[in-house]
């Protein structure tokens, strides 16, 4: 299935592919720690498991991005 | 507004610019910018606005400046050890520009004082640290009608997003903070000095962008880089109808404090 991640083309072996799926394939290891764009939607976190790809999907994984510096970023 | 000789020089790399002109500088020198958090971000954003110009700068932060700000917090120096953040930056600003009017706020802000911070501001950049701030700024900048700058940065990484009053808000983005124990702590996480700086002048780009009215803010799109690989790339959006703010049934109609991270580099174990 060819769906662009994060910008990039790329083509993901298996169908009925879930967001939970890709986000794993993509070894994204705190899932909560992103929220995730499909087609322009967010999917809300708890759909994660539900929500699935379609070849030629746009998907974004946007971060959480607060500290990291502490004490003042 | 008439400005001075001094001041046509002072400002005559803006004005030139066929985007800003007089009438452009005439708008940064009436703008009031308020700063949350004189850090990383908070550094070169003061910096830029207070070269720039702006009328009046607002400065919150509760805290004093540490061995380990100075890294990246370019506005504190080594003699401002033990300052509070917003005197030792507000020094720095009447120094570098005394036209600006700077005016300082030595606390945290709090769901109890921050309508009442941002209410005489035109433009808010949330140059914190912390996620509990984050969200706060993005409530009271929604529910007070106020464009605001969101930026965030963890180690080689920044992102940033501007809210204008209809625009997508930070909520449309990341519902609700991040599980606690996911958020990397201050011993595990770190941030490239120059990569504050980056940001902070992204945001700065924004405020000066706002007040003049000229080119697109960065709106309905979440601009992300990486450092490491020097790649920049917004990703577009549009508000969320789930949106626990702004979306279609709002759960949030008020403005509340969530606990904060202790951060302590001094005491954490490594
Ligand atoms: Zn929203």
């Amino acid at each position: 299935m060819n769906i662009i991640i994060n910008g990039q083309a790329e083509n993901i072996a298996g169908e009925n592919l879930s967001v939970a799926k890709l986000l794993a394939l993509k070894n994204v290891e705190a899932p909560d720690m992103v929220s995730v764009q499909l087609g322009g939607e967010f999917v809300p976190r708890a759909d994660f498991e539900t929500a699935k790809l379609k070849e030629n999907d746009t998907v974004d994984f946007l971060y959480f991005m607060g500290g990291g510096g502490g004490g003042g970023l | 507004m008439d400005f001075t000789d001094e001041q046509l020089e002072r400002y005559s790399r803006h004005i030139i610019l066929k985007n800003v002109g007089v009438e452009g500088q005439e708008k940064i020198c009436r703008g009031r910018v308020l700063i949350i958090g004189a850090g990383g971000l908070g550094s070169p954003a003061a910096l830029y606005l207070a070269a720039a110009g702006v009328g009046v700068i607002g400065l919150v932060d509760g805290d004093v400046v540490d061995r380990t700000n100075l890294q990246r917090q370019v506005i504190h120096f080594t003699p401002d050890l033990g300052l509070p953040k917003v005197e030792s930056a507000a020094a720095k600003i009447r120094r570098l520009n005394p036209d600006v009017r700077v005016h300082t706020y030595h606390t945290l802000a709090l769901a109890h004082n921050i309508a009442g911070l941002i209410k005489d501001y035109d433009f808010i950049i949330d140059a914190t640290d912390n996620f509990p701030a984050k969200f706060l700024i993005n409530d009271a900048c929604v529910l007070g009608g106020k464009p605001f700058s969101h930026g965030g940065i963890l180690r080689f990484d920044g992102q940033a997003m501007t809210y204008v009053p209809g625009a997508a808000c930070y909520r449309c983005v990341f519902t609700a903070p991040p599980p606690k124990d996911l958020v990397p702590t201050c011993a595990q996480a770190g941030v490239l000095g120059a990569v504050a700086g980056m940001l902070g002048a992204i945001q700065a780009a924004e405020a000066l962008k706002y007040l003049t009215g000229i080119g697109e803010m960065l709106t309905n799109r979440l601009l992300i880089f990486d450092a490491l690989a020097m790649n920049f790339r917004t990703v577009k959006m549009r508000r969320n109808a789930n949106c626990p703010l702004c979306g279609r049934e709002p759960r949030i109609t008020g403005l509340a404090d969530e606990a904060r991270p202790v951060c302590d580099l001094k005491n954490a174990k490594h």
